[in-house]
Formats: structure tokens, C-alpha cells, sequence
């Protein structure tokens, strides 16, 4: 009976607009953000922040950042990896250039980069759209790793033709670079996607988000009633730019250290991010998050109980993960194209009315 | 002639002979894009699945020997016996029919009036899927396939261009690959093949019938599903050839599936429902990346066939939308 | 002059003189006037030489059979189309060539003829986004929902909440529109068209497949908004009986042509207009 709308009557605007309308949502949002703030960062240990945790929440950015651009602007982008190397390559070159400058505003910095990136490779969007754009999308991809792996000033003509991060400091504390705790770095983590969730809820709930969804369902339309399609696209890409640069900054920065572009932000990195929105849900905030969990965890449960359990050998478990993944892809786009959070909202639904359901 | 006009002339030989590949792959995506308006992300992945099932076949491989050894700690690898390429082909073709059959069946059916790009992702995870049912039951490891085509230069064709050099000492003639003169004779064979089969026979009028429009097919009693099931077939068919062509060049491996990405620009040069398109979309795609990857090597560094064909694409797209030979889309309310 | 400069000049009340309708309500002068519009695709006449005027508070109709060019008509007032020839006055100014959602912004709102709501959005949503010119907060205020957004947001929710109990939606507001019924769908798209406050209102066979007391309905919502509001109402009907009771007057088109225009019954005894829909020998 915990769960009940009944009686929980909104007398304001606002208030019937809000994130949780309901209240028990609205305890359960706060006591979570609790939990993850007070208690986890004294529970975490180093396996489970270096194999789920932290690669999870720099995950749930780059998959909000996507979600925003297909999911609510409706354009389909193959490009997230190199995205996200125009966010590390930035971190980098900021870093090095300025290293008075705080990390974190560099990660932000790093961001807009992105977003300006983006921008110019959405500007096709404005003529060209589904899987055409997805085909320009790939150009960014390939053009901008081929770039940051040949051209030396991006990685300051390293003999590896790597970037590796220096270290960094907020408060005193080391959060970049090997030596920095796992704590550290997942409190880094969490600040940017409770921010960053923030502004994507924000930025969709209000007149910016409408026009997103209206080009998303109905473009020609969207713009006969007043829709200006070149300003709602291009916000979509440069939002979603900026979070996924983001992620890129935040992967390269705190969590792998090094990395070289065609490796670490290769084809499959748009994919793996691409999949964790459609399997998440597409649209939805909330998906980004379950999308993300889902496909980080399930290679880690994959190798669990497939290689160290049943002593499989690692490669065949990454081939039963890929065929399950692509199973999965298809299965949620014929079952719930809404994915994962589609699944969660009819659940809350049913819960609503439990135990009498009529 | 100088040096650079012959070795410029050489890439541009060689680009044709990697557009022919781009091609066959942009073929199977036109067949199925005019018979469902599915963009098939998958195809690449079935010329690596195609191919990977030719090998196996061919050398009488265990299905699925590493997962069952895994599984039960055995050690099977082999049935032991040798499978003749020309029966090893039939069954190939034998088992893309099949996956043909099991794709309309499990994914199509339950995806009908699903807008493209919904259809689009779909076959993205359907390519991941194939690509792990293909390591899996195959193994992951670089496999040669030899289907008694030739390999090796051209003798013939380089002592016959010799005399292009005019003299130049430098210059012995252009060399190409045998394998890549056999690819464009079967690549005009099997375009041949289809136009016939599109223009002359009762299936093909159904499967044009059913790229004009679905709902009027449907009306006058054309199976959507045969026709569903078909196009997949002919797809993997095709998907066959350019996997047994680029896998006798050079192995059965993974980077079979990355042509299928090169296939997305060459589709737009060529527009998706162009089976000419396809071909020309290719051979210009072939030609263009290896040009330009030899002059600009200089200035710009080498590597540049990475990117080339799919900023011609975008170029294309800004330009003229709907590729060289596609039709021009009027918007309406 | 800007458009958004434009936007503010008052309606100009010109020479021309209003007229009092049979029902007795006093019609305004003149606020668009179309002068010898052709509009052609390649080499297809879809609209030839068609010139007539709207004037402020009436309820214009256009009729005509099938591909006479009714649809084209409405796309050219929305912007969607540029004629080849003719010109568009406007409150006075000659409008000129503009992108769709600038011609929305200038008060113009439209209904589709096959519905063209938002599908994945609520009812709410797609009401809101038609309000979209009311609110001017700025990105950075939404990215962190601070001042003006909020405000706005609750301002126009306002706004919106009249026009849904106007048109009675009260009860689907949160519904996707994609789970509604054809009916409700035609009724949630006027209200989108309404959200935005328009000088012009266009509606694209607002009747079509409906039943009778759906027609009824959109009929008594389409007088109540003409009533209330004041809009000037430019609406394409195929039902007879409808487009009669409804109308002040009438523009009849025929291939792209213009074969009536006045009252209902001037145009109902029009004999052009008679041997269009009865057919006739064109020799």
C-alpha cells in the first residue's frame, strides 16, 4: 500500500509537473542519492569500482548524451566514439596547455569542445535524415579518429601516438592518474551525472524538449506550427555532444588514463553506446541509466559465470556476449521498442493498483 | 609517361578491383532495400557468415566444437572427412536460404509498419548477433579459403601493359591480382543474372511489384513474406559470392564485416534503389579512395581510405540527396 | 521591417469596409488578401491565377472535388508552399518568401488533413508545443529550470488548461496521443492549433471520417472558438451541409481554378459551381 497516488492531490502547476510526482518516487530518489553519496563510497572496493561502477556512471552520460539526440530529437548518430575521443583529446590538450587550470572545469570545457564538434557534423541533419545522416555520422567517426591518430599536435607527438593523463587535484585530493583512489574517482563521477541527469531532465521537460520530440515525431509538421528545425536540431547535437564529451573526458581522465584513439574510441564504442540506449529505452532519462547498468554488468556476470565459474575459455564468452547483445537488440525493438524503462513504467503502473487491480 | 601518371594509374586499377567488393556487398543491400525499404547493416555480416560456413563446411569442421568441448570438456575439432567445394557451395547456399527463412519468420514479421529506422537498428543487432553465432560455431581464428580460384599477379595482363610505359625502364607493366579479373567477370555475371531474373521472371515481377508498393502487392495476391524470404536468399547468395571473393583475397576474417560500412557510402553515391547504382557507386568509391589516398599521402598522410569514401558520401548528401541514380523524394502534408 | 516588427503592427483596418453576417455578427476588414496565386510542381498546375481575400472574425470556407487544389491553398497560407506567381498581403504588407515556422510565428496556425500530432508525446506535450511562441525563456534558464522557465512553463500550463476545457480533453491530458481514437486525435490537433493564440486559424478537413456526432461536436467547437476568440477561421470541408452552416463565405475551386466565391447561397446557386460537382461536358 506504500505505493499510492491517491489522496496526493497537486494544486499547483509546477507541482503536478514535477520530476516524481508521486510521493513515494520522490523518497526513494532521495534516499538513492543518499545511498550513493554517504554509504557507497565506504562500501566501494577496487574490483567493483574499476569493473562496474565507475565505467557505469561515465556510461550513463554518454548514453543520456545519445539518448538525447535519437531518442528525443530522433537523429540517428553512429559518431559517439569519436565524440567521446573529441572529449578526451580535449581534456588532454587543456591539461597540458593550462595545467593551472581546475580539472574539472576542463572536463566541462572539454565538453563544449564537443559540443562545437558536434554541431558542425549535425549540420548535415538539416537536409539529410535517418540512416542517410547515420552514413554522415560514420564520416565524423572515421575522419576524426583517423585525425587524432595521425596528426601529432592532438596527442603533443608522443612517441606511442598515445594521450596519457597527468595528475590532478581537487580539493587536495588526487582524482586523475593511476595513484588516484577509487573513491575519489567515483565521487568525481557521481557529481557529473547527478549534474548532468539534472540538466537533461530539465532540458526535456521544458519548451527546448518539445521541440526536440515535435522534429523527432513529425518534422514537416513540427515546423508548419512553428518549429524552427535548424535550432532544434543543431541544440540536440550540441547537447548531446557535450555529454558525450563529457563521458569521453571523464573515461580518458579518471578512468583509463592513457588511450590511444582507434582503440579506445573506435566503431564499437558508437555501438556499445547506441545498444545501451536501445536497450534501456529510447527517450527516456531513466533508461539511460538501466541501459548502461545493463550492458556494463552483463559482460562482468558473463565472465563470472562462464570463464571463472564454468571455466570457459575468455574469448568464447565475449562471442556469446556479442550474440546475446545482438539478440537482445532485436528482441527489445520487437517486444517494447521503448526498451528497459518501458518495462519499469508498466511495472509502476501495475504496482499502482496492486493488490486490487480492478 | 612519367612515373607518377603510371603508379596513379596503377592505384586507380587496384580501387577498381576493392569497388567490385564494395559493389557485390552494396548489391545484397539495394535487393533488400527495394523489396522491404530495409536498410540490411547486416549484409557484410553475412558475406563473413557465408564465408566462415563455406571453410567450415569445406574442411568438415564440428558446428559449434568450442562451445561443446567447453561445455562438456571434450575435444572435438574435426567430423573428419573432406566436403568437395563444389557440394560445399550448395550448402551454403543451403543454409543462407535458411537464415533467410529464420529472419522473416523471428525478426521481419514481428517488425512490419516499424518505422526504418527502428528496422535500421534492428539489423544492427541482428549483424552483432550473426557475427557471434558466426565465431562461435566456426571459431574466431583467420581461416584460408580456397575455392580453386587463382591466385597471384597477372602475368598476361601485366606483360600486355607494358608498353603503356612507353619506354619508361621503370616500368614493367600493371600489375592486378588474377583473383580480382575473375571478381569482375562473376560480379557482371551475377548483375546480368539478376536483371534477368528481376525482368523476365513471374518472381522478379512480383519483387518489383513489391518494392513499388506493399499494400497494392499485397491486394493482388503476391505473398509478402515468399517474396520477404526470397530477396534475404538472393541477398545471402550474393553475400556468398563477395565472401568467397574476399575471403580466397585475403582470408575469412572480421574485417569481411567493416565492408559492409564502406557499402553505406557507395549505396549513397548510387542511391538505395539502384542496382546500377550499386556497381558504378562502388567502382567510383574503389577508384576515388585509392586516388586520392595517392596523391594526398604526401601532404596529409596515408590511411586516408578510412575516411574518404564517407566524406564523398556527405559531400553527396548535401548536394544530391538522393545519389547518382536514385529518385528525387517530394515531401508532403 | 523585421518580421518580429512586423508582428506588432495593428491589424490595418483598411479601406475596406466589414460586413454583418446573417446571424448578425459584425465581420472586420480585410486581413489576408491572396492577388492571382500560382503555384505549379514542375510541370503540373496545381493552383492557377487564384486571388480572393480573408477578412478578420469570418469563417472562410474553400470547397471544391477531389485535387481541385484545396490542400495546396492552405500549404501556400501556411508557407509550406511559395506560388510561383501572385502575391500574399498580410495585415497590410506583402509577405514575403519564409521558411513555414516564421508564417507560424505571424499568427498563423493549421490543422492537418491527415493528423499530424506529435505521436510519442502526451496530449499535454503536443498542446504546449503549439504555445511554443509564448514562451521566450531562454536555453541556459532551462538547462537549469531557474527563473524564466519555470515561470513560463507555469504560465502557459495555465493558458493551456483553458483551451483543454474548452475543447472537454480534460480527462486525456496525460495520455500519449498515440493511444487516443481518431476523433479525439482531429480534437487535440485543433487544440494545438488554438495553443498558439492565432490571428488566422486553418483547418484541413476538420470533419474528415467522422461520424455524425462527431462532426456535430467539432462543428459547435469550431463556431464556440470563432465565437469566443474571435479567430478568423480558414477551413477546407467536403460535407456540404456542414461547410453551409458553418461558413460566412465560400471560395469554390475546381482544377486548380477558382469558380465561386460569396455567401453559401450565392455560391450554392453559382452555376459553375453546379456543373463542377454534377459534372459537366468541359468541351
Amino acid at each position: 500500500m506504500l505505493y499510492r497516488e491517491a489522496g496526493d492531490f497537486k494544486s499547483t502547476y509546477p507541482s503536478d509537473n514535477q520530476t516524481f510526482p508521486i510521493r513515494f518516487d520522490r523518497y526513494a530518489y532521495w534516499a538513492l542519492i543518499g545511498f550513493a553519496f554517504l554509504v557507497v563510497p565506504f562500501l566501494l572496493t577496487d574490483y567493483w569500482a574499476n569493473s562496474i561502477v565507475i565505467p557505469l556512471l561515465i556510461y550513463v552520460i554518454a548514453a543520456l548524451g545519445l539518448n538525447i539526440l535519437i531518442g528525443y530529437c530522433g537523429q540517428l548518430s553512429l559518431g559517439t566514439g569519436a565524440f567521446m575521443a573529441v572529449g578526451a583529446y580535449a581534456t588532454f590538450k587543456l591539461t597540458t596547455a593550462f595545467p593551472w587550470m581546475p580539472i574539472y572545469i576542463v572536463f566541462i570545457l572539454a565538453g563544449l569542445v564537443t559540443a562545437a564538434v558536434g554541431v558542425l557534423f549535425g549540420l548535415p541533419s538539416l537536409k539529410i535524415k535517418g540512416f542517410y545522416l547515420a552514413v554522415a555520422t560514420l564520416a565524423a567517426q572515421f575522419f576524426l579518429i583517423w585525425l587524432f591518430t595521425r596528426v601529432g599536435w592532438f596527442f603533443n607527438d608522443s612517441a606511442t601516438g598515445m594521450i596519457s593523463m597527468p595528475e590532478r587535484t581537487v580539493f587536495g585530493v588526487l582524482v586523475t592518474g593511476p595513484a588516484a583512489s577509487a573513491m575519489a574517482v567515483y565521487m568525481t563521477c557521481l557529481v557529473f551525472v547527478v549534474g548532468m541527469a539534472w540538466l537533461a531532465r530539465n532540458l526535456t521537460r521544458g519548451t527546448v524538449g518539445r521541440t526536440w520530440m515535435s522534429i523527432r515525431d513529425m518534422d514537416i509538421a513540427a515546423e508548419i506550427i512553428g518549429v524552427n528545425p535548424l535550432i532544434a536540431k543543431l541544440t540536440a547535437f550540441a547537447v548531446s555532444s557535450f555529454f558525450v564529451g563529457v563521458a569521453g573526458a571523464l573515461l580518458f581522465g579518471v578512468y583509463l588514463g592513457a588511450a590511444e584513439a582507434g582503440e579506445a574510441f573506435g566503431i564499437n564504442k558508437s555501438f556499445l553506446v547506441l545498444f545501451m540506449v536501445i536497450i534501456g529505452g529510447l527517450g527516456s532519462i531513466l533508461g539511460s541509466f538501466l541501459g548502461a547498468a545493463f550492458l556494463i554488468v552483463l559482460p562482468v556476470l558473463l565472465k563470472v559465470f562462464l570463464v571463472d565459474a564454468l571455466g570457459w575459455p575468455a574469448d568464447l564468452a565475449r562471442h556469446l556476449e556479442v550474440m546475446i547483445i545482438g539478440a537482445l537488440i532485436v528482441l527489445v525493438l520487437i517486444v517494447e521498442p521503448h526498451g528497459m524503462a518501458a518495462l519499469w513504467r508498466t511495472a509502476k503502473e501495475k504496482l499502482r493498483l496492486w493488490p486490487f487491480p480492478h | 609517361m612519367s612515373d607518377t601518371v603510371l603508379f596513379a594509374f596503377e592505384a586507380a586499377i587496384n580501387g577498381l578491383t576493392v569497388g567490385i567488393m564494395y559493389s557485390l556487398v552494396a548489391l545484397g543491400f539495394v535487393l533488400i532495400f527495394k523489396a522491404s525499404g530495409i536498410f540490411n547493416f547486416a549484409q557484410g555480416v553475412m558475406a563473413l557468415f557465408a564465408a566462415l560456413t563455406l571453410v567450415g563446411l569445406q574442411e568438415g569442421a564440428i558446428p559449434f566444437a568450442h562451445l561443446i568441448n567447453a561445455t562438456f570438456g571434450t575435444s572435438i575439432h574435426h567430423f573428419g572427412f573432406n566436403i568437395p567445394t563444389l557440394i560445399a557451395i550448395p550448402l551454403t547456399i543451403a543454409v543462407m536460404v535458411g537464415f533467410a527463412w529464420l529472419v522473416e519468420r523471428i525478426v521481419l514479421k514481428h517488425l512490419v509498419n516499424q518505422e526504418p529506422i527502428i528496422l535500421f537498428m534492428a539489423t544492427i543487432g541482428l549483424a552483432y548477433f550473426l557475427e557471434g553465432l558466426g565465431d562461435i560455431m566456426w571459431g574466431a581464428e583467420v581461416k584460408r579459403l580456397d575455392v580453386g580460384l587463382p591466385q597471384g599477379g597477372n602475368i598476361w595482363f601485366e606483360e600486355n601493359t607494358q608498353w603503356l610505359g612507353f619506354g619508361n625502364e621503370n616500368f614493367y607493366g600493371f600489375y592486378i591480382d588474377t583473383l580480382n579479373l575473375y571478381a569482375l567477370v562473376i560480379a557482371a555475371i551475377l548483375v546480368t543474372a539478376l536483371v534477368i531474373f528481376s525482368q523476365y521472371t513471374k518472381q522478379g515481377r512480383a519483387l518489383r511489384a513489391v518494392a513499388d508498393d506493399h499494400q497494392a502487392a499485397l491486394s493482388v495476391g503476391i505473398s509478402l513474406r515468399f517474396i520477404w524470404v526470397l530477396t534475404w536468399s538472393i541477398a545471402g547468395i550474393v553475400a556468398l559470392v563477395a565472401g568467397i571473393m574476399w575471403g580466397s583475397k585475403s582470408g575469412v576474417q572480421f574485417s569481411l564485416s567493416l565492408i559492409a560500412l564502406k557499402a553505406l557510402p557507395v549505396l549513397i553515391l548510387g542511391g538505395f534503389t539502384s542496382i546500377p547504382g550499386a556497381i558504378v557507386g562502388g567502382l567510383l568509391i574503389g577508384v576515388g579512395e585509392k586516388l586520392f589516398d595517392f596523391f594526398m599521402q604526401p601532404i596529409i598522410g596515408g590511411a586516408t581510405e578510412n575516411w574518404f569514401a564517407y566524406m564523398l558520401a556527405l559531400a553527396f548528401l548535401l548536394f544530391r540527396p538522393q545519389g547518382l541514380f536514385g529518385e528525387k523524394i517530394i515531401e508532403r502534408v | 521591417m523585421t518580421v518580429e516588427q512586423r508582428e506588432q503592427v495593428p491589424m490595418l483596418d483598411t479601406q475596406t469596409e466589414g460586413y454583418v453576417t446573417a446571424d448578425g455578427r459584425q465581420i472586420g476588414g480585410v486581413v489576408m488578401e491572396l492577388k492571382n496565386i500560382t503555384l505549379r510542381f514542375g510541370g503540373v498546375v496545381a493552383i492557377k491565377d487564384i486571388s480572393f481575400d480573408i477578412r478578420h472574425g469570418e469563417i472562410r470556407a474553400i470547397i471544391g472535388p477531389n485535387g481541385a487544389g484545396k490542400s495546396s491553398m492552405l500549404n501556400v497560407i501556411s508557407g509550406f508552399y511559395n506560388p510561383q506567381e501572385g502575391e500574399l498581403i498580410y495585415k497590410g504588407y506583402k509577405r514575403p518568401q519564409m521558411r513555414p515556422y516564421k508564417v507560424s510565428r505571424m499568427g498563423i496556425a493549421r490543422t492537418f488533413q491527415n493528423i499530424a500530432l506529435f505521436e510519442g508525446m502526451s496530449v499535454l506535450d503536443n498542446i504546449m508545443t503549439g504555445r511554443m511562441h509564448h514562451m521566450k525563456a531562454g536555453f541556459l534558464s532551462q538547462a537549469f529550470w531557474w527563473g524564466a522557465a519555470a515561470r513560463e512553463e507555469a504560465e502557459n500550463r495555465e493558458a493551456v488548461e483553458k483551451i483543454i476545457d474548452f475543447l472537454e480533453i480534460q480527462a486525456i491530458r496525460k495520455t500519449p496521443v498515440s493511444r487516443l481514437p481518431y476523433g479525439l486525435k482531429k480534437r487535440v490537433e485543433l487544440a494545438r492549433a488554438l495553443a498558439a493564440e492565432p490571428q488566422i486559424l486553418l483547418l484541413d478537413e476538420p470533419m474528415a471520417g467522422m461520424n455524425v456526432e462527431e462532426k456535430e461536436d467539432m462543428s459547435r467547437f469550431i463556431l464556440d472558438v470563432n465565437d469566443e476568440f474571435g479567430t478568423t477561421t480558414v477551413l477546407i470541408e467536403h460535407d456540404m451541409g456542414v461547410v453551409m452552416d458553418l461558413s460566412d463565405r465560400v471560395v469554390v475551386m475546381d482544377y486548380g481554378k477558382k469558380i465561386g466565391d460569396g455567401t453559401p447561397e450565392e455560391v450554392m446557386n453559382n452555376q459553375d459551381v453546379i456543373d463542377a460537382y454534377l459534372g459537366v461536358s468541359h468541351d
